[in-house]
């Protein structure tokens, strides 16, 4: 039985100016076969500008579980919004 | 459909008060519309179906691409040939997104291969019937792919993320399927005599067949009420395929072409048509391994999977030379 390729996360940046984002993954033998099969698998119809792949197995995640105390805390915080402060009408806008 | 008759390990659906918590809790954010992610908790029967459906919708995308690779060659023209190039390529993406959703359940994509090749693992029943001539892809695109964006455009909706966004961008390559297929018919049924006849007689093979898609009435199946509950299953067989006959038969028309059903009559007080069931004893026997195309098919996949061993061997060998050499550069370096 033959090894089985690696896995890789493919990013796409769509258009000039934006983010590489995530679009899926795919399996390749190096990043350079990786890049190839994600042109062919993500982009056919010029989706991206931009290509990074990255080894499934060199991403760290946050786990499911830690979601209440990793975000949790930001909660409390509405100050951090603008529309927490109410300006007078007559100042205009800011 | 591309996914038929999928288990589901449950005898019956439990209610929310005979759930322990965490299932509960599972099922609530379902119900609610939350899509579930690849390391959250899920129950294990969950897990499981998804895997059996998942894999085999891509199965039939990849033994999906036979039937109408037999045409590549003899493609009437450039043109055509490009198209249908671009389609076959199409349909090996698709296979590949949704072997990645299914990856994420914990299978690997060699198992799932594996289980295809031993025959443990399904594809869609309609991919065992031959394509005989230039109007049976045209049939396959209009009526095949047409069936399968019925099934697929309800699945953008389903819970699980992965499989959830697989879909959203397989939907969006769809439609380009069906256009073409619809597109080669066009040309046929509008050509000469003995042109419009091969349509016809395309439509007379495949019409059966694509109702068999969806599956037989699962109204009462255990199966779907527990796939429908978890929302990896949205409408019902009955519910997709009638809705596939109520778009197909102007579609049939406007061709000039006539669906080889005596008894198809619109139905003024259901609003849709009536329409005479497929043979079930037929599909029944294509499902076990019995169809014109069965043994064929499978030969091609397990010919293919192993002739291309030794390529794959051999990229690795290289990855692992070129990363090893590059490893000795940098402790030379030091």
């Amino acid at each position: 039985m033959s090894s089985e390729w690696p896995l890789w996360e493919v990013f796409i940046r769509g258009q000039h100016g934006l983010n590489h984002r995530h679009v899926g993954s795919l399996h390749a033998p190096d990043a350079e076969l990786a890049i190839k099969h994600a042109r062919d698998v993500y982009t056919r119809r010029n989706e991206g500008v931009s290509i990074w792949v990255v080894k499934s197995n060199d991403i760290s995640a946050s786990s499911p579980s830690d979601k209440g105390p990793l975000f949790e805390p930001s909660n409390s915080k509405v100050y951090r919004h603008p529309t927490f402060f109410e300006i007078p009408e007559e100042v205009g806008h800011m | 459909m591309y996914a038929q008759m999928v288990k589901t390990d449950s005898d019956r659906v439990k209610s929310l008060a005979e759930m322990n918590p965490q299932e509960r809790d599972f099922q609530e954010r379902v119900d609610r519309g939350e899509k579930i992610e690849p390391k959250e908790w899920m129950p294990e029967a969950y897990r499981k179906t998804l895997i059996r459906q998942i894999g085999q919708h891509a199965h039939s995308e990849i033994v999906g691409q036979l039937p109408e690779g037999n045409w590549i060659t003899r493609a009437p023209t450039l043109e055509r040939k490009a198209i249908l190039l671009a389609k076959v390529q199409d349909e090996a993406g698709h296979g590949l997104y949704l072997y990645c959703a299914a990856e994420t359940l914990g299978v690997s994509r060699d198992e799932l291969l594996a289980l295809l090749h031993s025959g443990k693992m399904k594809y869609s029943s309609i991919f065992n019937y031959p394509t005989l001539n230039w109007a049976d892809i045209g049939a396959v695109g209009w009526l095949v792919d047409g069936a399968a964006i019925m099934n697929q455009v309800q699945l953008q909706k389903t819970s699980y993320g992965p499989y959830s966004r697989a879909m959203v961008r397989i939907c969006k390559e769809e439609s380009f399927h069906q256009r073409q297929g619809y597109d080669i018919m066009m040309k046929m049924a509008f050509g000469t005599p003995a042109q419009k006849a091969m349509a016809q007689d395309a439509l007379n093979r495949f019409w059966y067949p694509a109702l068999m898609m969806f599956g037989p009435s699962d109204k009462d199946s255990v199966h779907s009420a527990q796939s429908m509950a978890w929302k990896i299953k949205i409408n019902t067989n009955d519910e997709l395929r009638q809705k596939f006959v109520d778009q197909t038969v102007p579609q049939a028309r406007y061709l000039g072409l006539t669906i080889p059903d005596p008894d198809l009559k619109w139905n003024e007080e259901k609003a849709g048509h009536d329409f005479t069931e497929p043979d079930w004893s037929e599909f029944f026997d294509v499902i076990a391994g019995n169809g014109p195309c069965n043994r064929e098919r499978m030969n091609a996949r397990v010919k293919a999977w192993e002739d291309g061993a030794w390529f794959r061997d051999g990229l690795v060998a290289h990855a692992e030379k070129v990363a090893d050499r590059r490893a000795a550069a940098r402790v030379a370096a030091e």
